[in-house]
């Protein structure tokens, strides 16, 4: 599988390294470990009108939690909360065993951790900063509260 | 020597089934023998056997399936004993490994009866006694002495490491002093594989009066022990790293010790009579097993030290020696002077175990194990349990090779072949952006 895993997409997605970078004044900022390795996401989150208006990471981290962090830091600003939420989900579910083909998102870039998917001990390295993002997102608005 | 470098593995390896299958295709190297290593037929056999001739629970029925499993279980306590040169089978305690080891000591040794006002080893520590640990312990020698500092306001100290992994016992004359009551070190490093000079330890220990722990998770695989002549008053060790199965490991410490330390875990098979009000308890060393234990797990351990002792030792170190050399040369070839790969652990074969750590600047670990693992490489990448020793080199994380005897020269030239592989596909030293970030 690592076959399909360390190709190009991913490579590339991590090399881009989109949404790098400490944000200077957040409204929340997330530190989470992974606890199988100690590789290390601290992710920060700013939000007006009710949409992420910008974000930044730091990733001491493998391929996969790189590109993961990249594919965020793409796409997420100008999100609702719950969209983004929402995607986190689907990239839980596209990592379940039986989940099968991921469900088209939004997030074209999502489809390329499928082979991930037959990886058990890696799920949390692509999951890694959809937690911390989620964490934010939940310290900065939280579900159902006012943004 | 006679030896023939190839005729050793090749004669070790047809007794491990399940070293003859193949992984995604590929013939398997399996290069993780310190987090696990394989079982020989004859430990497979000895499990069997008990499992469909033998099973019942111990020590307690009469009948007679209980006798035979008793005189199994005991039988294997007997052959612990023989391994480790300890004087008499009742100063083995079977445990649930290495890690159930050391807390058993942290707490019949750290809580003891109460707060230590004496000096017996069944006192217990208290507030202000000292515990000596290290930089590079795995964190099954660090948390739970963490928890007796918990409960029992210790003092906490830590050896530094050396820049080549190594415990550096010049500092042993500043850290131990009169307050300690146990310096709690590895025998030798699941990280760096270097080996700790015990009677260096030994001595600083004994001259305030603490006793010496050593976890011999890494080293305990390497041939039989005389732990009296060591010097130390307790040894730790799992099954699984031995040869053996899973679900059992061995605390040793000395008769006079084990006999002055109350129970850690409380249950059947542990008591001498039980009443409502009050209980006394059995002499060790089922005084430390409460419950029924891993019966055929203690068989198969039995067993697979009885294997280690009918090696051939100094040939299956020079065998060990050889390897490391090819590996570690191996990755010096690799590196062609870029400085890329680093490796973590002392240089001198003579003060090391056959477990190679590195570093490859630009790739992460797990990505390289991942990658090999296509070649039918198993390492093992991550932090190895030791964090404070990544911390200590400013790291996240290792590669880890670690050999076995039965590992041959195939499997080195894979694991250098792969890793090759691996540097290529993750663009190291072509100053790729990204993914330098290890
Ligand atoms: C040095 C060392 N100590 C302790 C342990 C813990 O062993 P176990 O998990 O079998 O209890 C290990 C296992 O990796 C080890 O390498």
């Amino acid at each position: 599988m690592s076959e399909d895993l360390y190709q190009n997409d991913l490579l590339r997605l991590a090399a881009e390294a989109r949404g790098t970078g400490r944000l200077q004044a957040p409204d929340a900022s997330v530190t989470l470990d992974n606890p199988l390795c100690g590789d290390r996401i601290t992710l920060d989150v700013q939000l007006a009108a009710g949409r992420l208006s910008a974000l930044g990471h730091e990733v001491r981290a493998c391929v996969l939690c790189q590109a993961a962090a990249s594919v965020i830091g793409r796409h997420a600003v100008g999100e609702t909360p719950a969209r983004l939420r929402a995607v986190a989900g689907e990239v839980r579910a596209l990592l379940k065993p039986d989940g099968g083909p991921a469900t088209p998102s939004a997030w074209p870039e999502i489809a390329a951790f499928q082979p991930v998917a037959a990886i058990r001990s890696r799920h949390v390295c692509v999951e890694l900063p959809f937690k911390a993002l989620v964490a934010a997102l939940d310290a900065a608005a939280p579900e159902g509260g006012d943004a | 020597m006679t030896f023939q470098p190839e005729a050793l593995p090749a004669a070790l390896r047809r007794q491990f089934p399940l070293l003859g299958r193949t992984v995604h295709g590929q013939p398997l190297h399996y290069l993780d023998n310190a987090a696990t290593s394989q079982m020989p037929q004859s430990v497979l056999d000895a499990i069997a056997n008990h499992e469909t001739t033998a099973r019942a629970n111990v020590l307690r029925s009469v009948h007679f399936l209980a006798e035979a499993a008793s005189a199994a279980y005991e039988e294997s306590r007997a052959e612990c004993a023989r391994y480790l040169g300890a004087g008499v089978p009742e100063e083995v305690v079977f445990t649930s490994g290495c890690t159930g080891a050391i807390n058993l000591v942290a707490h019949s040794f750290g809580d003891g009866r109460g707060p230590g006002d004496g000096r017996g080893p069944g006192d217990g520590l208290g507030p202000g006694d000292e515990v000596l640990i290290s930089e590079l312990e795995h964190h099954s020698n660090i948390v739970p002495w963490q928890m007796l500092r918990q409960r029992r306001g210790i003092v906490l100290k830590a050896l530094p490491v050396t820049d080549d992994g190594r415990l550096d016992l010049t500092h042993l004359p500043r850290l131990v002093g009169d307050r300690c009551r146990l310096v709690a070190l590895t025998h030798a490093s699941n990280v760096t594989g270097a080996v700790t000079d015990v009677a260096s330890v030994v001595a600083a220990a004994r001259a305030v009066g603490a006793k010496v722990l050593l976890d011999g998770a890494q080293y305990a695989a390497h041939g039989p022990l005389d732990l009296p002549a060591l010097g130390v008053d307790f040894y730790a060790f799992s099954g699984h790293k031995t040869f053996g199965p899973n679900g059992v490991g061995v605390l040793w410490a000395r008769g006079e010790i084990l006999a002055d330390m109350p129970p850690f875990l409380g249950g059947g098979e542990m008591i001498r009579r039980v009443t409502i009000e009050a209980t006394t308890y059995a002499e060790p060393p089922h005084r430390f097993e409460a419950g029924t234990p891993p019966i055929a797990q203690a068989v198969g351990l039995g067993a697979a030290l009885r294997w280690i002792r009918g090696l051939d030792q100094a040939a299956v170190q020079a065998h060990l020696a050889a390897l490391t050399r090819r590996l570690l040369d191996g990755l010096a070839a690799l590196d062609r002077g870029r400085g890329l790969i680093r490796v973590i652990g002392p240089g001198d074969l003579a003060a090391r175990l056959p477990v190679v750590s590195f570093t490859v600047t630009g790739a992460h670990p797990h990505d390289i194990c991942q990658i090999l693992d296509r070649h039918g490489v198993a390492l093992r990448g991550g932090h190895h349990c030791a964090q404070p020793l990544m911390d200590r080199f400013g790291i996240t994380g290792t590669t880890r090779a670690s050999l076995a005897c039965y590992n041959d020269a195939g499997d080195i030239d894979a694991l250098l072949a792969g890793l090759e592989d691996a540097m290529a596909r993750l663009r190291v030293g072509t100053g790729a952006s990204g993914l330098s970030n290890p």
